[in-house]
């Protein structure tokens, strides 16, 4: 039997494919120690909603973490037919608790390893403070700009769940689309570089060749925004909210809050649904909205509640409230 | 002497915030060396997106030294208290002095403060400045963050240069001490820079390209967005609000001019503008003409490599949301505004008022009634289609994106449907007059509809009881109020405005929006006084009069003359009105002129005041002057015989009135 022949990593070009950028970031947040985490499995609004900032931005221990997190937003559909809005999207998120001195620079370091440079590209940290009244966290920050497109979310975390974050935690939220764009220099999403084939051609697999975003979403956007706007069945959604709801009581009844929390992020996405197929009225919505809020508050405070004797213990003299 | 430098390094400032931050810092720093008994001169305070900065010139080396005095026990008090009084001045026993007090001798601690060095009363200063700093929001960051009392700043704090002259000045906040190192411009001057003297500060932040003068990088920005429209042939839109805002978010500020498809300026020019400024900071520009041309100029913080390059990231970034503005404007066309309009029967006007639709059909009814009555000069059907179209953009996709636009988008969606043009003003125009300096409806459809949306407004919140108090007014039913007055004084139009409770809230407005205008409150109050007056031309063409009649020589004398009258019914406890005592005796010749004058001029100013003629009323009641003048000085009223006493009061009564035929004058001061 010959020797399998060795795997030498190529080297990234971030500016040449969707896929190499986010490789880059991921090389880039590994090697300042972060962990890579994967996706939460679960349709959310934000990557905020992933347990991995949520529920760890709670308690004294030390969390650095970086992921992709697929966003669903089902009124920002367009039928593919918008270059610049999505249903489905994602995004970037870092989270390094508590927040370094040299975040702002790690972030910067960051844009120059996917290959912004900031003497030929306009950087600004224009004021944008982050509240979620759902999750009962608030933050302040910056929206990050690119030569004027805001292309990342950056926020320290000063509260969550209703708890004050000690200590604080710095989030980061890459706009992956965006960036991608304008490294690329594409105007439309759809025709984004999403993989282009390897340089020596003998290392690539079958025929596939180059790809865009559009060859991989564009029919998923057309089905997607058309069941979110005209197809979904309200009274399934309307009953499949009430069963979330239910459940998230039931599981804070069984003392498991991250399940709890599952379902809390389960009926935030139906609520976005129902709103998509327009049958929540003005002044329903407020309604809705609050019963998601109690869900996910109460989600956090039961997990915070439930691990703050350990944090305790690993932390004399801190205290959750 | 010397010089002063703090310079509080951070992560970016909000822009909204500079301002503050710098009245912030003067006052807190003042407020420390004043308590040293150090009155700082002429303070520069500048700011930064990254850095607050403060400059002291010519502060004495030291503090005074200060003499004090302490009262302490009397002579032969327990030795406890005389050791405790010891203690809590800090001396020694044997350092006492006895004076007497009121007799009583009494020991003295006498503490001489030395004078302290200005560095040491800086290095005191400082952590108390950061700490005491009030920011409009503020955070706490990083591992100190794990305790709950850690530093706050608006963003994380990371360095302090506090430099008395060339020496620094020690000290430490929240774990930064304070040194002479600084940092320049994030891109352009990466490395740490070094500050050897206070005087050397600007010039070596200018050399890491750092403008730490806020004024002169807004000047920088205002002259060099100038200069790049006139350069490209056009004329910058000024906006004052863009400079300062773009000068707090640069610490070397490049303005840059783009172009973008012309073909976007089919959306109308507001929507461009509030969409280059609202979202991305940009000025736009004027053809030379007029009109919006296809231009923006943005303000980068870089001296660019290639300066094309971030203009034309920047132009994307607009073509995008111009796209958007667009595609609104395109979205909301395909819907005609009736169809809209349909929609705010999901919208609470008010939980007790109910949806925005019914709003709009009170408010339809009552244009109608406004023109029907021919208090408005406009047609009925006009004033009912537009006040039924004028709600209809709120829920048009553009004003929901940009609610400054309402009233504006309704109408530019009007006039492309077609609808008449009185119509799209009406529409256009219906939220005006909003603010003081705003301008007054005149075209006559749009003031039916404007009054009528007004006056629906305050007569629903008032009959549900939601008055304003104090200085509360959610529903802003004084800025109402006040639109209506305008509308009707400007336009004359001729109406009731309103009864009760509702006319004494006109009556207060109508005296503050007023006094702008130099009319006095009281001659205001007086012609109100009277009662029944709800027409405001008529009233104010009243107080008009009799402030010009109050300021002639006949008309002082008159009030005078009132008074003295009004005083002498009113101490005699003369109530009657209208009293017509027989006179049985041969009038004096000053009684009976006045009986003559009266019996002129009473009925004089009556018709004219009737007819309107507040001029003429005046007039007639100057005739009245001489007549009561001579009175006064010719006829005593308190005459022992009983009968005359009576007659006369009654005729001061019937000259009482006569005057307040006019207006009550003793509510006039004066």
């Amino acid at each position: 039997m010959t020797a399998l022949p060795a795997f030498a990593p190529p080297a990234r070009d971030p500016a040449r494919s969707f896929q190499d950028m986010i490789l880059t970031l991921h090389d880039f947040w590994s090697a300042k120690g972060c962990l890579i985490l994967q996706p939460y499995d679960m349709r959310m609004g934000a990557g905020t909603f992933h347990t991995a900032t949520t529920l760890r931005a709670l308690g004294p221990e030390a969390w650095n973490a970086a992921f992709v997190q697929p966003c669903r937003r089902p009124t920002d559909g367009r039928y593919g037919e918008n270059p610049n809005r999505l249903q489905h999207y994602y995004q970037y998120q870092v989270i390094l608790k508590p927040s370094p001195p040299d975040i702002q620079d790690l972030y910067l370091q960051s844009l120059a390893a996917i290959g912004i440079d900031p003497l030929a590209h306009d950087i600004r940290f224009v004021e944008d403070d982050w509240e979620s009244p759902t999750l009962g966290a608030w933050g302040l920050g910056w929206e990050v700009w690119c030569d004027g497109m805001e292309v990342t979310q950056f926020t320290y975390f000063q509260q969550m769940g209703g708890f004050d974050c000690k200590p604080v935690s710095g989030e980061l939220t890459y706009g992956l689309e965006r960036l991608a764009m304008y490294l690329q220099g594409v105007d439309n999403v759809y025709d984004l570089v999403f993989s282009s084939p390897p340089a020596s051609s003998g290392e690539a697999v079958g025929q596939q060749g180059l790809v865009t975003y559009g060859d991989v979403f564009l029919e998923n956007e057309r089905q997607m925004s058309k069941w979110n706007f005209e197809v979904a069945g309200t009274e399934g959604l309307f009953k499949a909210f009430a069963m979330a709801e239910t459940e998230c009581r039931n599981a804070l009844a069984a003392g498991v809050p991250i399940a709890a929390y599952e379902q809390a992020v389960e009926a935030s996405h139906i609520f976005n649904l129902l709103q998509a197929r327009g049958v929540i009225s003005v002044q329903e919505r407020a309604s809705y909205m609050g019963r998601v809020r109690d869900l996910a508050r109460a989600s956090c405070e039961a997990y915070a509640s439930m691990m703050a004797p350990q944090w305790q213990a690993r932390h004399p003299g801190w205290s959750l409230v | 002497m010397a010089d002063f430098l703090l310079e509080l390094l951070c992560e970016e400032i909000p822009a909204r915030m500079q301002a503050g931050a710098r009245a912030e810092l003067e006052r807190l720093f003042r407020r420390a060396l004043e308590a040293a008994g150090v009155v700082p001169g002429d303070l520069a305070v500048w700011s930064t997106p990254r850095r607050l900065a403060l400059i002291a010139r010519a502060l004495p080396l030291a503090t005074e030294a200060v003499r004090e005095e302490a009262k302490g026990p009397p002579e032969g008090a327990p030795d406890a208290a005389i050791e405790g009084f010891c203690r809590k001045q800090g001396v020694a026993r044997d350092a006492l002095e006895l004076r007497e007090v009121k007799g009583r001798k009494t020991w003295f601690a006498v503490i001489d403060r030395p004078g302290l060095p200005i560095a040491a009363v800086l290095a005191e200063a400082i952590p108390a400045i950061i700490r005491d700093f009030s920011w409009p929001k503020s955070m706490r960051w990083g591992a100190a963050s794990l305790k709950p009392d850690s530093l706050r700043w608006v963003r994380p704090l990371s360095g302090i240069v506090a430099l008395l002259d060339d020496e620094v000045v020690p000290c430490e906040v929240g774990g930064i001490v304070a040194g002479r190192t600084t940092l320049g411009h994030r891109f352009h001057a990466p490395g740490p820079i070094t500050i050897a003297r206070v005087g050397d500060y600007p010039a070596a932040l200018r050399a890491a390209h750092v403008i730490v003068d806020h004024e002169e990088r807004q000047s920088l920005i205002r002259e060099g967005a100038r200069a790049a429209a006139a350069a490209a042939g056009l004329t910058l839109v000024e906006d004052e609000g863009l400079v300062v805002e773009n000068a707090g978010l640069t610490e070397w500020p490049v303005p840059l001019l783009g172009r973008f498809d012309p073909a976007f300026l089919e959306v109308p020019g507001e929507v461009i503008q509030l969409t280059a400024r609202v979202n991305q900071k940009y000025f736009v520009c004027e053809r030379p003409e007029g009109g919006l041309a296809d231009a923006f100029v943005c303000v980068a913080n870089i001296a660019a490599r290639d300066p094309a390059v971030v203009v034309d990231g920047n132009r994307k970034v607009l073509a995008a949301r111009l796209s958007d503005a667009r595609f609104f404007w395109e979205q909301d066309q395909k819907t005609p505004l009736a169809e809209h309009a349909r929609k705010l029967s999901r919208i609470t006007f008010h939980e007790k008022l109910g949806t925005l639709a019914d709003k709009v059909e009170r408010v339809a009814k009552l244009a109608r009634w406004l023109c029907e009555e021919g208090i408005v000069k406009a047609d009925p059907d006009l004033a009912e289609q537009a006040a039924r179209l004028a709600k209809a953009d709120l829920v048009t996709e553009m004003v929901g994106e940009f609610p400054e636009l309402q009233g504006l988008m309704g109408g530019y969606y009007a006039a492309k449907e077609g609808l008449p043009a009185e119509v799209a003003a009406a529409i256009r125009d219906h939220y005006k007059p909003v603010g003081q300096g705003d301008e007054v409806p005149t075209a006559a459809v749009t003031v039916a509809v404007s009054l009528a949306d007004k006056l629906d407004t305050l007569k629903s919140f008032f009959a549900i009881d939601e008055k304003p108090t104090g200085s509360k007014d959610p529903f802003a039913l004084r800025r109402a109020a006040l639109g209506i007055i305008r509308l009707i004084t400007e336009n004359g139009l001729r109406m009731s405005v309103a009864e009760g409770e509702l006319l004494d809230f006109f009556a207060d407005r109508l005296k503050v929006q007023q006094r702008e205008a130099g009319v006095r409150h009281d001659l205001i109050d007086a012609v109100f006084a009277l009662g029944g007056e709800d027409d405001l031309v008529r009233l104010l063409a009243r107080v008009h009069a009799l402030q010009d009649f109050i300021a002639t020589e006949d008309g002082a004398n008159l009030l005078a003359g009132y008074k003295r009258a009004a005083n002498i019914l009113k101490k005699e406890g003369f109530e009657a009105e209208g009293a017509e005592a027989a006179v049985a005796y041969t009038p004096e010749p000053a009684e009976q002129a006045l009986i003559d004058a009266l019996a002129v001029a009473t009925p004089r100013a009556e018709a004219a005041v009737a007819a309107e003629r507040f001029t003429e009323a005046m007039a007639a009641l100057a005739t009245l002057r001489a007549p009561i003048d001579r009175f006064f000085d010719e006829v005593t009223v308190n005459d022992p015989d009983a009968s005359k006493r009576a007659a006369r009061l009654a005729l001061l009564a019937r000259f009482r009135d006569a005057v307040h035929r006019v207006a009550d004058f003793s509510r006039i001061e004066g």
